[in-house]
């Protein structure tokens, strides 16, 4: 009989323990290691247990899928998050597999379909392969390369250490310049038994194949169909994101989105980086909301280390995660209108209120765009003389008068409703089975967010409300967004008010920060949706595992299901209204 | 909707149409001061701006806050005779928390003993590695290494910057980040004193 380890964070009751032990017995053990928590379940049961917990105990909402590789245990783990979207923590469950060649577990692609993406993901990254995923391509990486880069014992080209700082930098470090490492192409190398010459290869392939599979039943003509390829270099799709779709005339029979061109494989330098490395890092993934990114993982590593920030920082913090939302918001408008036609009337309109807001990031942190601004147990300098007052100006004159301008500006024209009103419908059942977060999830009606559902920081202090649409259609998703930045400016107005003097940093600052062994998911409403941090300690200068549940990625699950049945056009309308950041979608 | 259809879209030009005439009267009521003095580019960054935001680049610059950064440099001090004295020891804190690791340091060695001497004989930035973080100015020990405000650096090859290239004076830091300069100033002049105090 399981007990529940004392450290377990999974919001359990003693009844549900009972029910899923009684219905799959042995299936759930409690995951004993120090510093972890949740549950181990065996993969034979797996499909089991995730239907009761979806079913049954309402943990409805997929949060992320990652998997793990323990090198030195021999071991690969699968982690799954999964949330309840009325509210409350979650509950973390794992799958182990001894590490071999060849990994196989069951997918969950059937029970959470939000799952698709993401164990594409951890296959290509990992090399765990999902039995019963409809579609388990490669996603990052192209077809035929060779290994899983995110395996431990995979190591990039010019690779030097495991682990930053690198040796060579000091105290002899003389400067070699990555060119002058390569050698001509002498830097590749083939799998054993590979010959080179005389391989014909269509690494387009299986996304062709992929692309035809779809229900045949409702066309009853014969006709010729056709693939069209939109980007990856396209002004439309936002940067280099590729939409492979499937035609009949102009009518969308199916649709995959292609990415991966701009992946950096952030988590394996994320490995490699120390824990302060990371966070100029964080600021790259969704360029346009660095704040809340570094939010993110502040909080993900501040719950190991166990430290609280001091009140002011904490005010700071969410004046400035909520003026990122703000200009990420109003460059999502703009994107949108840009797409819909409106060709950079209300893109400019908007741009003017984010310089306004990028000026006080620049002040406070030095940077625009690229932050750096949060450090564990605070934030990294004070807010400079006079940068409160031109934060009290936005919040209170300039940028209520200006929404409502932009407002009145576009919520009436007529051009928008018709592109926008029950066109690209996600409704509320779909929204939470393909795991999308943030505004395309609440303008499906479902009033998920984690500043409410699971409070962060000092975010129980203010009064604000989770603006919620009922359509799920292109123009709710545009207008949530107006809403969004209305209750993001209530409450940058509370917290100019009530911000306290004091210290902005916990403790004193250091170069390296100790964290404790152990692991921890630090998550956010970032503005684009739920950004999470999923972070393993081994008590190392560098996190084992360093994973991002980008929102941008996987709010991508449902963009195949939301465009099919329509025409080439809205493809274009319906991911602007996503709004997503290729920083992040490929990371 | 049982209006007139099309009154959203005369709507939304009505506000197109007001910002159009906005510029100019903004620039009447400047008097032609709205364009390349330092109030009017203040004015078109504030929250009373009208009309086009527009700065002229590069004719007009918009003037850089303190906490800006961008690219470091080392800062070093002149003593009496006007001879430089680097701040830098080569102790390596920068080289260590840059993310990118873009910072390549030489120690120097006593040529008699081969002991290390807190002095950099070679440092080196690859600038075009740097991602302007500020890490290194941040954790510096001995205030010697500070991120520059000078964003215009185009070149037409590699920027790998050596010690002579990166070294600026304390005045030269102390003309960009007041603020910080005098705090750090006044910190390590108290450090100085009680060290000296406990000497004596």
């Amino acid at each position: 009989m399981a007990t529940p380890a004392p450290l377990s964070s999974s919001e359990f009751s003693q009844r549900d323990i009972s029910l899923l032990n009684t219905r799959y017995p042995g299936a759930l053990t409690p995951d004993g290691r120090s510093g972890y928590s949740g549950w181990i379940i065996d993969q034979s049961q797996l499909l089991g247990v995730a239907t009761a917990l979806r079913d049954d105990l309402g943990f409805d909402y997929l949060s992320s899928v990652t998997a793990v590789d323990y090198l030195p245990q021999n071991q690969m783990e699968v982690v799954y998050h999964i949330y309840r979207t009325t509210g409350g923590p979650g509950v973390v469950f794992k799958v182990q597999i001894p590490r071999e060649e060849k990994m196989e577990i069951p997918s969950l692609v059937p029970i959470y379909p939000g799952a698709e993406l993401q164990e594409r993901e951890a296959w290509d990254l990992f090399g765990v392969k999902f039995i019963g995923h409809p579609d388990l391509r490669r996603i990052f990486m192209w077809e035929g390369f060779a290994g899983h880069p995110m395996r431990k014992d995979w190591h990039e080209p010019y690779f030097e250490e495991e682990a930053k700082p690198l040796k060579s930098r000091w105290p002899e470090g003389r400067p070699v310049s990555a060119e002058s490492k390569n050698q001509y192409g002498d830097n590749i190398s083939y799998p054993d038994g590979f010959e080179p010459k005389g391989q014909i290869f269509n690494p387009e392939k299986a996304l062709y194949d992929a692309l035809q599979e779809y229900s045949k039943d409702e066309i009853g003509l014969e006709t010729d169909r056709i693939i069209v390829n939109m980007g990856p270099q396209h002004p439309s799709t936002h940067g280099v994101f590729r939409i492979a779709v499937l035609l009949d005339g102009e009518k969308i029979l199916n649709l995959k989105p292609v990415m991966g061109y701009l992946h950096r494989n952030h988590e394996k330098i994320g490995e490699r980086n120390t824990y302060n490395m990371n966070m100029p890092y964080t600021d790259r993934l969704d360029y346009l909301s660095s704040m809340s990114n570094n939010f993110g993982y502040a909080l993900a590593v501040e719950k190991m280390m166990n430290i609280k920030p001091p009140d002011r920082a904490e005010y700071i913090r969410v004046i400035m995660a909520e003026m990122t939302r703000i200009s990420n918001h109003l460059m999502a408008i703009g994107a949108l209108l840009n797409d819909l036609g409106a060709f950079f009337t209300p893109m400019l309109y908007a741009l003017e209120e984010r310089e306004l807001i990028l000026d006080i990031f620049e002040a406070v942190a030095g940077s625009r765009m690229m932050c750096n601004y949060f450090r564990f147990g605070g934030v990294a300098r004070d807010l400079p003389d006079g940068t409160l007052q031109k934060i009290k100006d936005l919040s209170f004159e300039r940028l209520p008068r200006k929404m409502d301008e932009i407002e009145r500006f576009l919520s009436e024209n007529e051009i928008i409703r018709a592109r926008g009103i029950e066109q690209g419908v996600l409704t509320a059942e779909n929204a939470i089975r393909y795991s999308a977060a943030g505004p395309l999830l609440r303008a499906s009606g479902i009033p998920y967010d984690v500043r409410r559902a699971e409070p962060y920081s000092i975010y129980d202090r203010f009064d604000f409300d989770v603006a919620v649409r009922q359509n799920g259609d292109i123009y709710d998703r545009l207008m949530i967004r107006f809403e969004e930045i209305h209750q993001s400016i209530r409450i940058i107005q509370q917290a100019v008010k009530q911000i306290p003097d004091g210290p902005i940093m916990a403790m004193k600052p250091v170069y390296q920060v100790r964290v404790p062994p152990g692991e921890s998911y630090g998550r956010v409403e970032g503005p684009k949706g739920e950004l999470g941090f999923y972070i393993i300690s081994n008590g190392k200068p560098n996190p084992w595992r360093y994973h991002v549940r980008a929102p941008s990625f996987i709010n991508l699950t449902s963009f195949g299901p939301m465009c099919i049945g329509h025409k080439v056009a809205d493809v274009v309308a319906v991911l602007g209204s996503i709004d997503i950041v290729l920083g992040e979608v490929d990371r | 909707m049982n209006d007139m259809f099309g009154k959203g879209i005369l709507r939304g030009l009505g506000v197109s149409l007001k910002r159009f005439f906005e510029t100019y009267l903004d620039d009447l009521a400047w008097m032609g001061k709205r364009y390349r003095t330092d109030e009017g580019i203040a004015h078109r960054g504030g929250k009373d701006a009208r009309g086009i935001f527009t700065v002229q680049y590069p004719e007009e610059k918009i003037p850089v806050p303190e906490e800006f950064r961008c690219v470091p440099f080392l800062v070093y001090d002149e003593d009496i005779n006007g001879l430089k004295q680097m701040r830098c020891t080569s102790c390596g804190i920068c080289a260590k928390v840059c993310p990118p690791q873009c910072i390549w340091i030489v120690r120097s060695a006593d040529p008699s003993t081969g002991r290390p001497i807190p002095d950099p004989a070679q440092f080196t930035i690859d600038a075009d590695i740097c991602m302007n973080c500020g890490l290194c100015a941040e954790f510096c020990p001995f205030d010697a290494i500070k991120m520059d405000h000078d964003y215009e650096l185009a070149s037409g090859m590699r920027n790998i910057y050596n010690m002579d290239r990166l070294s600026k004076s304390a005045k030269y830091y102390e003309y960009i980040r007041p603020v910080n300069a005098k705090r750090e100033n006044t910190y390590r002049a108290a450090k100085a004193a009680s060290r000296a105090e406990r000497a004596e």
